[in-house]
């Protein structure tokens, strides 16, 4: 029986270590669920003349993609983003972070362009009040402008089908 | 010549290049701002802190702790600006609050199961009767009795 107290120690820090390298140390809480969009004034990347502010999309579920052209996992997302743009179901907006305007643009006519519009974020600034720390990273705005989802990283298809969608489904039915 | 390249090295440290120069007109700032982003943490190399990250977000960040500070905010609004977007976990010594009592309260719990697991293994050695001496150990005995007194 003596050797049931180590062997019990020994089963514990396994459970706590299998759980600690399960974990993403990249995916953290946002503060920011629940909170309203910061509110921001960008000239669009398609459009410098024209601005792009969370009025912009007020009264739909949109969501909002952080991007960079010079971001690789960017590219990754690239075609998953292009092909829910297709299929309607959610607008897309651009929160183009800390990026060159032509080199945002070129990567937009060479890729294609996903997006309803995206804010040229040159300073980052905006991405500071979003909590962008690691681009790509998606959030889904509500009707009312409240922040009810962070996903970060590149949007997988699964993470669309799994999360991302049925959430918008859900704030849709919402007044 | 080698002497300056080997000193150079060895006293420039990788933490000093990651930080630009600042200036505060006011002593108490500075210090106030090198404790502040000695002790926030980095969200993109997660174990340095904000002095020490040569990431772009971790420039921007202590851009934003340093005109902050420099506006006359205190630490409280500068920590807060930063917790409101990022999390608790900016933090390098999180606040406690039911979610981190484990946390804080982890060390003391080991601490009380360590005590009470010695005590309890103290309290199970039962003193050893002794067996009586022999013949020859008790003549050694009253020998070095006689010969000390």
């Amino acid at each position: 029986m003596r050797f049931l107290i180590p062997l019990g120690v020994f089963l514990v820090m396994v459970i706590f270590l299998a759980i600690g390298l399960s974990l993403d140390p990249r995916n953290l809480p946002s503060p920011l669920i629940g909170k309203p969009a910061p509110t921001f004034q960008l000239s669009k990347v398609e459009e410098p003349s024209q601005a792009l502010t969370p009025e912009s999309f007020r009264g739909r579920v949109i969501l909002l993609n952080v991007w960079a052209s010079w971001c690789v996992s960017c590219r990754q997302e690239h075609p998953v983003l292009l092909e829910l743009a297709q299929r309607q179901e959610v607008p897309i907006f651009g929160l183009n972070y800390k990026d060159q305007l032509t080199a945002a643009r070129d990567w937009l006519s060479k890729f294609g362009n996903p997006y309803e519009a995206s804010g040229f974020d040159q300073d980052g600034r905006v991405g500071i009040d979003l909590g962008v720390y690691g681009v790509p990273e998606t959030f889904v705005i509500d009707k009312k402008g409240l922040i009810r989802m962070k996903h970060t990283g590149p949007v997988t298809p699964q993470a669309l089908e799994k999360d991302i969608l049925p959430l918008v489904e859900r704030l849709k039915q919402e007044p | 010549m080698k002497t300056l390249i080997l000193l150079l090295t060895l006293t420039g440290s990788s933490a000093l290049f990651a930080t630009e120069i600042r200036s505060f007109a006011d002593p108490d700032k500075a210090a106030r701002y090198d404790r502040l982003i000695g002790e926030l943490r980095c969200l993109v190399c997660q174990n340095q802190s904000l002095a020490d990250s040569d990431a772009d977000l971790a420039q921007d960040l202590r851009n934003e702790v340093y005109e902050m500070i420099a506006a006359g905010q205190s630490d409280a609004e500068a920590i807060r600006f930063l917790t409101d977007r990022y999390g608790d976990f900016v933090l390098y010594r999180p606040p406690i609050k039911p979610t981190t009592f484990l946390l804080w309260g982890g060390p003391l719990l080991i601490l009380l199961f360590g005590g009470v697991m010695a005590w309890r293994y103290a309290r199970q050695r039962k003193p050893q009767p002794l067996s009586p001496l022999s013949e020859a150990d008790q003549d050694t005995l009253e020998r070095l009795k006689k010969t000390s007194g």
